[in-house]
């Protein structure tokens, strides 16, 4: 038999710091390869990944831009995998979210936006948190395995969508498949003239804060902690597991479908099949980056747009396919991952 | 010549001796049992025959020939196979592709032609399966019939059979007997592990005895008797503990009635158990595990919905309350392994409150003062190395008991359950923990001590009960309970 084994035991202080840096040195490191392959240097790659976008103030709005979505899937996530649940629905909950927002904002144009916009939200949430229910319920009580169902639930929606973009919301004024403009009234405000940095961004902020008050402070935040890390230890503290999963299940959908109602608010004002570019995927890697910790998720998603918005810039200035942005942020995935087992397993003699 | 002989075998696991000096002989075509309680040596001793463990010292022979065994395939090679407790069969695959499973002759394998090999071995060595149903369909005692035709496919001459009747009811039991003395007239030999004398005594021929890693006693079945083997299995000289004198007050205050369970894999693991612990009394249940104490712990604990029988607390029912309902009716509730009752990844501080979560909680948040202010006074209280904000996982183990004991017993509650409360600690944490236990008793608490470690029960209980196959086999004040007479009942000797 081998000699050693793999043990459970947290890595020394000295490395645990020399951790995240470490990840994103070897991150760019390897993505550098792909650099050098699409025939550009990686240097002035790099500059333009991450200094161009901040150098100019509409470019640098536009990364928070970029950002607001990813903070709140990030969220919705990182609420989900606190607690042991892991949603990959994100995606789909957020465009039940749209949906709703969307169709809240087209069929009220007489409500004034102090009466609308909340009213958008609140749509948003529940429908998020509907189209999380029937994967949760199966988790809960028929302990099906929720990653392949919540995934699933992605796709019906989006075609759903593409449906509804098609026939019954069909906008007739235009080429597009999209629905019928919302009312100006229903628009978020605009933070920055001539940019498109809008109050949805207040809103992800304010999600941020609520949820690590939330999970860091109240009852319920302990109890998905505990479920999520032992949930043996956690059911013999007394603590309702199943319920507790649910909770943040549903919870986490709430949240992903105010993403959605925050792009139909604040960018695109109709529903389109394109309303989400992957951000309920993108949001599982901000999550893991974040390290599952509210604060670290805003700041992983302001990085993740931050490459987002430079990947632009890249293939403008390089001419390198855009989708390097891709790369980079996939390769600092795959490469936190792995640090993070550095940080919580040793090799010890057998 | 024998079949397997094991000479001076050594096995340390940090600073536990597992096996000391063992000499193991097993002759051709016998039964040979391998007797001990928790912890003799016994699975060590075998998973170092079968390539799982490496000797620290300790030489093997196979039919006279010194065999380096390093893994288990050098012990299949060597015609040694063992089938274990925990099944290793795929159950959406057949019963024939699970015995041929590596071991096809060919890269192509058709069902029919294995089906015919299956067929043709299961005939052979009188095993009967069928090799076309999915090992899912099984029943407990058909699988294991599928374990042992896999190692007498790969042609073992040795099968090690560790504690095989565990899983099985009785009726199976004498199936897998009549299948054992079938196979050893056609030349196997056996090794049988076992902590049960009735069986042992059925069917094997030579017993050797095994205690605290060394070995107490090599018979053959006929010299011996069930008093004698019980005494070499579990016999002491006076063991370093004192026995405490406690006070009874005789007012009987938890009251289990006629309890009956059936754990995870569908087997009748409580079977009618009725306890009465005093007040200002420790009841200890002494018995090898696997015979119920885990599923006792679970049903009081709450984890547990038992299928008849009743719990009472001072006259209150909380037979079906949730582990919650519990604690607040009284109970002091301590998990049987700590790493899976307590949360590693939480704090102490954190740990604590759980249990008691309405009581931190104002305005919808937590009291992190209020819960930092009462985490500091339990380890005051009761020791602890650590701070409040100290993430549990990084506490040594006996820290962390105490983390589990303080949590139960600051709540003063009326009856304790202790369950395995020092297992696997050192002997500082093992003599204060113990030392908590009697305060708790002597403070007029009752106390449900649950343990393997013998010496333990002893050295604590006023009151000692065997639990041997789910059935309470007998209750003995502690003055009258020797190591013989708990010997006998914990190996269900009748």
């Amino acid at each position: 038999m081998f000699k050693y084994k793999i043990v459970r035991s947290p890595a020394p202080v000295w490395m645990r710091t020399l951790i995240p840096i470490a990840a994103i040195l070897l991150s760019f490191i390897i993505s550098s390869i792909f650099v050098i392959i699409a025939g550009a240097n990686p240097f002035a790659a790099f500059y333009n990944f991450l200094i161009a976008p901040l150098s100019s103030q509409s470019s640098a709005l536009e990364v928070l831009v970029k950002s607001t979505p990813l903070i709140l899937t990030g969220i919705a996530v990182t609420f989900a995998f606190t607690a042991g649940y892991y949603n990959i629905g994100a995606e789909g909950q957020l465009y039940a979210g749209a949906i709703a927002a969307a169709w809240i904002g087209i069929n009220f144009p007489q409500l004034p936006s102090e009466v609308i916009i909340p009213l958008m939200m609140v749509g948003g949430f529940v429908a998020g948190m509907l189209w999380a229910l029937i994967p949760a319920l199966l988790k809960v009580y028929l302990k099906i395995d929720e990653v392949v169902t919540t995934l699933l639930m992605n796709s019906i929606i989006m075609y759903f969508v593409s449906y509804l973009l098609n026939d019954y919301w069909r906008n007739p004024q235009s080429g597009y498949p999209q629905s019928p403009d919302i009312s100006a009234a229903a628009h978020f405000v605009r933070l920055v003239p001539k940019s498109r940095l809008n109050a949805d961004f207040i809103m992800a902020i304010v999600v941020v804060i609520i949820v690590y008050f939330l999970i860091r402070r109240t009852p319920l935040g302990l109890q998905m902690r505990a479920s999520g890390a032992n949930a043996s230890g956690a059911r013999f503290a007394g603590v309702n597991v199943p319920r507790t999963m649910l909770t943040a299940a549903l919870v986490s959908g709430g949240i992903a479908g105010l993403a959605g109602m925050g792009e139909i608010a604040g960018i695109q004002f109709h529903l389109i099949e394109a309303i989400s570019s992957n951000f309920g995927y993108t949001g599982i890697i901000v999550a893991t980056l974040g390290g599952l910790h509210p604060l670290g998720v805003a700041v992983a998603a302001l990085f993740i747009g931050l490459i987002g918005t430079g990947s632009q810039t890249v293939s403008l200035a390089l001419g390198v396919p855009v989708y390097l942005g891709d790369i980079v942020q996939s390769t600092l995935l795959l490469v936190t991952l792995g640090m993070l087992l550095l940080q919580n397993y040793r090799i010890e003699r057998r | 010549m024998y079949a397997i002989e094991m000479i001076g075998v050594n096995k340390r696991f940090g600073n536990v001796q597992a096996n000391k000096d063992i000499h193991f002989c097993l002759e051709l075509g016998e039964i040979h049992a391998l007797l001990g309680e928790n912890g003799a040596g016994k699975t060590t001793l075998m998973r170092i025959l079968y390539g799982l463990y490496r000797p620290d010292a300790g030489e093997i022979l196979v039919n006279g020939q010194k065999t380096q065994i390093l893994s288990p395939k050098d012990a299949i090679q060597a015609g040694i196979g063992m089938v274990t407790q925990h099944f290793t069969l795929v159950p959406t695959l057949t019963v024939a592709e699970n015995v041929v499973l590596g071991y096809t002759h060919s890269q192509i394998v058709s069902q029919k032609d294995i089906e015919a090999r299956v067929k043709a071995a299961s005939e052979k060595f009188g095993i009967h399966v069928d090799p076309s149903v999915m090992v899912k369909y099984l029943s407990v005692g058909e699988r294991q019939r599928v374990e042992i035709l896999k190692a007498l496919y790969r042609n073992a001459r040795v099968l090690i059979m560790d504690e095989p009747t565990a899983v099985l009811v009785p009726q199976e039991v004498n199936v897998l007997f009549d299948s054992l003395l079938q196979l050893v007239k056609s030349g196997l030999s056996v090794i049988f592990i076992s902590h049960k004398l009735n069986e042992v005594m059925a069917v094997c021929n030579r017993i050797t005895v095994l205690r605290d890693g060394q070995v107490t006693g090599i018979v053959n079945k006929c010299d011996t008797t069930q008093k004698d083997l019980a005494k070499m299995m579990v016999g002491r000289d006076t063991a370093g503990l004192a026995r405490q004198v406690g006070h009874k007050t005789g007012t009987p205050v938890y009251e289990i009635k006629d309890l009956n369970a059936v754990n995870k894999q569908g087997l009748k693991a409580l079977k009618g158990v009725s306890l009465s612990v005093q007040k200002g009394e420790i009841l200890g249940i002494a018995g090898v595990s696997g015979n119920g104490q885990s599923e006792l712990t679970q049903v009081l604990t709450g984890l547990l919905v038992p299928t008849s029988g009743t719990i009472e607390l001072e006259g209150k029912d909380i037979t079906h309350a949730t582990p919650n309902e519990i604690t607040k009716a009284g109970v002091g509730r301590t998990p049987e392994d700590r790493h899976e009752g307590m949360i590693g990844d939480l704090t102490v501080a954190e740990n604590f409150a759980l249990e008691d979560l309405e009581k931190y909680t104002h305005n919808g948040f937590l009291d992190q003062k209020a819960i930092l202010k009462d985490a500091e006074l339990k380890i005051k209280d009761f020791q602890i190395k650590a701070s409040p904000t100290d993430h549990l996982r990084k506490l040594s183990g006996g820290n962390m008991q105490k983390v589990v004991m303080a949590r139960a017993l600051s709540r003063n509650p009326k009856v304790m359950i202790a369950s395995q409360p020092t297992r696997g600690l050192d002997v500082g944490a093992t003599e204060y923990i113990r030392k908590k236990l009697l305060e708790e008793r002597d403070r007029g608490g009752a106390v449900l001590l649950l343990s393997e470690d013998l010496d333990e029960i002893m050295a604590l209980s006023d009151r000692i009960a065997v639990i041997y196959e789910g059935c309470i086999r007998g209750i003995l004040p502690a003055s009258e309970a020797t190591t013989e007479k708990l010997g006998m009942l914990m190996a269900g000797a009748c």
